[in-house]
């Protein structure tokens, strides 16, 4: 007689820890290499920095002059959310290392779920995308930026650059799961390069012209954009959040579903 | 300079080209960004162009201000990922074949650098079609397309030597990919992308000594003014003076190499 037990809350419990420890595993890995191949993390350290100085110190006339009084309360929020966005090349570049030394194979074959498998580099994509922001705001600070809306400003720009680049990491395994080579960061990188520039990233929506203010207009990462910089432009309102709210969820869910069905589509 | 160094030269200069055109993957980007970038900057920044300096000191509209920089970011692009061929070639033995072979020495760089120089050409012709197409105008003439087109092939000769020499001291394509954001730098501390007169502090301080801001306001006022000396002076002989200590080098590392081999 076969008898069908129903998992205990304990069992559940029990297996969440499992997934747990494994992702903090892999997290750890990730970080492990950072430290092994710092040739491969110093670039995305220091290109939203250095984008960020570039971009306030060539292009912050025409930002001024719209009246923001200084150019890296504009640009702040766009290089963090940028360096966040680095993140998911890490995700790609590692999952395709993996897969050559057939370390992904061996993952496989463990006992472990497959969304562990697509949650632990995300994971450790926004434990690697924490330093970038991170240096991002205290040059923001160094250089004098304006804070007007206080500890929530902070908050938003973090919301904004964990939740981009959790749907940057996941449109990358997405896509590395279905490539298996290093075409697909590459296109990861166009993708993220021309989500970021066709919206308000250099200029306010006011000050465009033509066919880029249509593209910006219909872009979720103005939303986005507009959410993070509210903030440092102003006080948080709801009015300047819920656009931007829906345009993270809705990216991050599609970026999910994309990277989920990619696992399942390696596995065919 | 002799017959055989010609002859080597031109038909390693073939090959350059032939392996630039089969490659469509790594000449993409020098041709997709720059456009991209000319693209963006004019349609964030044209209200600039209703500022009277603007107007009548710089460019008619911030399109014809784009194509001085999106040439010189395309030259730079290819330059850089030519080099990487050369150090390619010395990676995957192909130099170590051409120096067991009757070539002259010297012709293995030229050839690399005339190659550069020629995907230049076609590249900035190509750009100044399409610019044209978008409703850019070069202001002075005929003469001052020339002087652009062979502004850029200069620009092209200086930046490829001095990659060249990284990558035969180095002679691995990371290194030279590795050296690439330097320029990267370079391009955007100076006038590229947008005007010297409206940056300040310490950034404009940078540009005004770049030489690439006075290089590609040379291409600009080539672009956006009646034909002056001043043009040619700058978007000729700083990259010909930059050529020169470039080859220099690139040859200096090429004798280095061969005696250490």
């Amino acid at each position: 007689m076969t008898v069908t037990q129903t998992p205990s809350i304990r069992s559940y419990a029990e297996q969440g820890g499992r997934a747990g420890e494994a992702i903090a595993a892999i997290v750890k890995r990730s970080m492990i290499r950072v430290r092994r191949m710092p040739s491969a993390f110093v670039p995305s350290l220091v290109m939203p920095v250095f984008q960020l100085i570039a971009f306030s110190g060539a292009f912050g006339f025409a930002v001024t002059r719209l009246g923001i009084p200084n150019a890296l309360d504009w640009y702040v929020p766009l290089n963090a959310i940028q360096g966040a966005s680095f993140g998911a090349l890490g995700v790609s570049f590692a999952l395709i290392n993996d897969m050559q030394t057939g370390f992904f194979d061996r993952m496989r074959m463990a006992p472990t779920r497959r969304w562990v498998m697509v949650a632990s580099p995300l994971a450790a994509a926004i434990v690697r995308s924490a330093i970038p922001v991170t240096i991002v705001i205290l040059v923001g600070f160094l250089g004098g930026m304006n804070v007007p809306g206080g500890v929530l400003a902070i908050l938003c720009v973090i919301i904004a650059s964990i939740a981009i680049g959790l749907s940057a990491a996941g449109f990358a395994l997405g896509l590395t799961f279905r490539m298996r080579n290093i075409g697909a960061a590459t296109l990861t990188q166009f993708a993220i390069f021309f989500t970021i520039f066709l919206s308000t990233s250099q200029v306010p929506l006011a000050a465009m012209a033509g066919w880029l203010r249509s593209v910006a207009r219909v872009n979720p990462m103005t939303n986005v954009l507009r959410f993070a910089r509210q903030g440092f432009l102003g006080d948080v309102t709801w009015e300047n959040s819920w656009g931007g709210l829906i345009a993270m969820a809705a990216m991050l869910v599609l970026s999910l579903i994309f990277a989920m069905s990619g696992i399942k589509s390696y596995e065919k | 300079m002799s017959i055989p160094l010609v002859v080597h030269s031109l038909a390693l200069t073939k090959r350059s080209v032939r392996g630039r055109m089969r490659q469509p993957a790594v000449l993409a980007p020098s041709f997709i960004f720059p456009l991209f970038f000319a693209a963006l900057g004019s349609a964030s920044f044209n209200q600039l162009a209703q500022d009277p300096y603007f107007r009548d000191n710089i460019a008619s509209s911030f399109l014809n201000y784009a194509v001085a920089g999106a040439i010189l970011q395309g030259v730079l692009f290819a330059s850089t990922s030519a080099a990487g061929d050369l150090a390619t070639d010395i990676e995957q033995g192909f130099f170590e074949r051409l120096l067991a072979s009757p070539v002259a020495r010297t012709s293995i760089v030229l050839g690399r650098l005339a190659g550069s120089m020629v995907v230049g050409i076609v590249q900035v012709s190509i750009f100044l079609t399409i610019f044209a197409i978008a409703g850019a105008r070069v202001e002075s003439g005929p003469i001052g397309i020339l002087g652009l087109i062979i502004g850029s092939a200069l620009l092209g000769l200086a930046m490829s030597a001095l990659m060249a020499g990284i990558a035969i001291k180095s002679g691995s394509p990371e290194v030279v990919q590795g050296a690439f954001p330097l320029v990267f730098v370079l391009m955007f501390l100076s006038s590229a992308f947008f005007p010297r007169h409206y940056m300040s502090g310490w950034y404009r301080t940078v540009a005004d000594w770049n030489p690439m801001s006075h290089i590609v306001e040379g291409m600009q006022s080539f672009v956006n003014k009646d034909l002056q000396a001043s043009q040619f002076l700058r978007a000729w002989l700083i990259p010909l003076g930059i050529a020169v200590i470039a080859i220099a080098f690139a040859l200096r590392t090429l004798s280095k190499r061969l005696a250490a081999s």
